[in-house]
C-alpha cells in the first residue's frame, strides 16, 4: 500500500455462514498508526470482515473461516494463540454503544480485572482512558453513576475508553457513529483522529464524508470481495474501477 | 345501524373484561377478609403473644396449646433446604442451557424440564416415601426417612422447573451486545457469565428464586406425605417436621366448626399468606435495586 509498516493483514480469507459464502478471497493490509475505512453497500461483508480480526466469529457455530489473518508476524487463528489474548490486543467498538449495566467506573475496571491488571494500578489507568476519550471532564464527579444513564455519544466514548484502557494494538470500529447525532459524531471523529497517533484503527462506515474526514486508507468492498483499496483521496477522487466510482459518487448503495 | 351495533358490542366487551378484572380483586380481597376475620376471632380466645411464643402446637390436649413457632420453623427448614439444593442446580442448569449448550441440546432439555413441572405433587410425594426417604434413612442410619431433608429434596425437584425456566428466560433476554462487549475485552465464557450475564440478569434470577420459594412454602401434598408430620418441635434436617400447610390440610377436615382450633387454622393460614407476601415484596425490592443499571 505504502511504505508504512503493515500492522494487520488478511491473506486469502474466505468465510462461510453455513453454505453462504460471505467473504471471497479477501486480501487486505492495514498500515500501522493509520485509520483505514471499510466502505461498501449493506451486506457486502464489511462488518463480517472486521469481526474476523478479533475472532468474534468463534461465537457463531455455523461460521467457517479459511485463510490467514496476521497481526504483525503472528497468525491470529493459530491454535497456540488464545482467543482472549487476541481480543485484548485487538479491541473493538460496536455499532450501538454497549456499556455494561454497571457504573461508569466499573465499565472500564471490568476489562482491567479480566486481564489481571493489579488493583493498585487500575484507578490511574481508568482516569487516563477517560481522559484519552475526552470524557473525563464530563464524568469525573459521577463515576459511580450507571453508564446507561449517559447520553448516546458519551456511552460510545465510554466504550472507546474501555477499549483503549487495555492498550490494544489495533482498534476495530463497526460504524461507531451510526446511532449518534452530528455533534456526538464530530466528537468521536476527533477522538479517532487523536487515537491514531497510538493505535492502528480499522473503521467500518456507511458515511462517505466520514471516511474522507478521518481515514488515511480506504477499502471498498462489494458482494464479499475487495474491489479497490488505496489512499482515501485516490479512492474518492481518482477511483480505478467503475464500480468504485459509481459507489463513491452515490449512484448505488 | 351497523355502526351502532358495533359500538354496543364494543362497550359490552369492555364491561365484560372490566368485570373479570375486578373479580380478581374481589376474590383476593374476599380471601384476605376471611382470613383476617377468623384470625381476629382466634385472638379473642388466645393471646397473640402465646400464639407467637408457645413452643408447642397441641390443639387436642387437655391443656391446648397453639404455638405457631414449631410450624414456622418446620416450613422454614424445609424451604431453606429446598432452596439450598434448587438454587445452585437451577441457575447452573439455566446457565448451561443458555450459554454453553448448542441449540439441539437446548431444544431437548427445555421441554423435558417443563414436563418435570407437570408431574403431580402426589406422585413426587410418593417418590419421597418409596425412594428418597428410604435412601436418606440408610445414609443417616435411621428407622425411616420421613424427615425435613426428604421434604427439602422433593420440594427442590418441584421448584427446579420454575427456577430453571425463569432464569433461562432472563439470561436469554439479555442483549447479545453485553456478551460481545465482554468478549471484546478478552473475557472468557465463565468470566462473562459470572461478571456480566448473571449480574445483568439478576432481577430475573431473583424473581425465579422468589417464585421457587413461593412454590416451596405453599406446597402441601408432598410435605404432608414425606416429612412425617411429627408435632414435636423440629430439631433439624434429619427430624420429622410438620409444616404450616400440612397442619392445615391434616386438621381442617376434622376440626369442629367455629371452635378455637378452627380459628387457629385460619390464623396460621394468615401467617402463611403474610410470609408469601413478604417474600414477594423482598423480590420486588431486589428487582428494583438492579433495574437502575439496565438500559431503558
Amino acid at each position: 500500500m505504502n511504505e508504512a509498516i503493515i500492522k494487520l493483514s488478511a491473506q486469502g480469507l474466505n468465510l462461510w455462514f453455513g453454505n453462504k459464502h460471505v467473504l471471497k478471497n479477501v486480501s487486505v493490509t492495514f498500515p500501522e498508526k493509520q485509520v483505514t475505512a471499510l466502505i461498501g453497500p449493506s451486506g457486502c461483508g464489511k462488518s463480517t470482515l472486521l469481526r474476523c480480526f478479533n475472532r468474534m466469529h468463534d461465537l457463531s457455530p455455523d461460521a467457517r473461516i479459511e485463510g490467514k489473518i496476521m497481526l504483525e508476524n503472528e497468525d491470529l487463528y493459530d491454535k497456540k494463540i488464545s482467543v482472549t489474548e487476541v481480543r485484548k490486543r485487538v479491541g473493538m467498538v460496536f455499532q450501538k454503544a454497549n456499556p455494561f449495566p454497571k457504573s461508569i467506573y466499573e465499565n472500564i475496571n471490568y476489562g482491567l480485572k479480566i486481564n489481571d491488571i493489579p488493583s493498585k494500578e487500575r484507578p490511574a489507568i481508568i482516569e487516563r482512558a477517560l481522559k484519552e476519550s475526552y470524557l473525563w471532564e464530563e464524568v469525573k464527579d459521577e463515576l459511580k453513576k450507571p453508564a446507561t444513564r449517559m447520553s448516546g455519544g458519551q456511552q460510545q466514548r465510554l466504550c472507546i475508553a474501555r477499549t483503549v484502557a487495555l492498550r490494544p494494538e489495533v482498534i476495530l470500529m463497526d460504524e461507531p457513529c451510526s446511532a449518534l447525532d452530528p455533534i456526538s459524531t464530530r466528537k468521536v471523529e476527533e477522538l479517532i483522529v487523536q487515537l491514531k497517533k497510538q493505535y492502528t484503527i480499522v473503521i467500518v462506515t456507511h458515511n462517505m464524508q466520514q471516511a474522507q474526514r478521518i481515514a488515511d486508507q480506504t477499502i471498498f468492498m462489494y458482494l464479499g470481495e475487495v474491489v479497490e483499496e488505496g489512499r482515501t483521496d485516490d479512492i474518492f477522487n481518482h477511483p480505478q474501477k467503475d464500480l468504485t466510482k459509481n459507489y463513491v459518487s452515490g449512484h448505488f448503495g | 345501524m351497523k355502526l351502532a351495533a358495533r359500538e354496543t358490542i364494543d362497550s359490552f366487551v369492555k364491561a365484560a373484561f372490566r368485570t373479570t378484572g375486578l373479580l380478581v380483586i374481589v376474590i383476593l380481597g374476599g380471601i384476605f377478609v376471611m382470613l383476617l376475620w377468623n384470625t381476629i376471632a382466634f385472638f379473642a380466645h388466645i393471646k397473640p403473644l402465646d400464639f407467637i411464643t408457645a413452643t408447642q402446637w397441641n390443639p387436642g390436649g387437655n391443656r391446648a396449646s397453639y404455638g405457631i413457632l414449631p410450624l414456622m420453623v418446620s416450613t422454614g427448614i424445609v424451604t431453606l433446604g429446598a432452596m439450598m439444593i434448587a438454587i445452585p442446580l437451577g441457575i447452573g442448569t439455566a446457565a448451561f442451557m443458555s450459554e454453553y449448550a448448542n441449540s439441539r441440546l437446548r431444544n431437548i432439555l427445555k421441554p423435558m424440564i417443563e414436563m418435570l413441572a407437570a408431574v403431580p405433587s402426589v406422585a413426587i410425594g410418593f417418590l419421597g416415601i418409596v425412594i428418597v426417604g428410604p435412601e436418606i434413612a440408610k445414609l443417616a442410619h435411621q428407622a425411616n426417612g420421613l424427615n425435613a431433608l426428604n421434604g427439602a429434596v422433593l420440594l427442590a425437584i418441584m421448584a427446579l422447573p420454575t427456577i430453571i425456566t425463569v432464569t433461562e428466560d432472563a439470561l436469554q433476554a439479555l442483549p447479545v451486545s453485553y456478551r460481545e462487549a465482554s468478549y471484546s475485552v478478552g473475557a472468557n465464557r465463565w468470566q462473562t457469565l459470572r461478571k456480566v450475564i448473571i449480574p445483568a440478569a439478576a432481577p430475573g434470577i431473583i424473581a425465579a428464586v422468589m417464585l421457587g420459594v413461593g412454590r416451596a412454602i405453599g406446597e402441601t401434598m408432598t410435605v404432608l406425605m414425606a416429612t412425617g408430620n411429627a408435632s414435636a418441635f423440629p430439631k433439624g434436617f434429619f427430624h420429622s417436621v410438620r409444616t404450616i400447610t400440612a397442619t392445615i390440610a391434616i386438621e381442617m377436615g376434622e376440626v369442629p366448626y367455629q371452635t378455637t382450633h378452627y380459628y387457629a387454622l385460619f390464623a396460621i393460614a394468615a401467617v402463611l399468606f403474610l410470609i408469601t407476601l413478604l417474600v414477594n415484596l423482598a423480590g420486588e425490592y431486589f428487582v428494583n435495586r438492579y433495574r437502575k443499571y439496565q438500559a431503558t
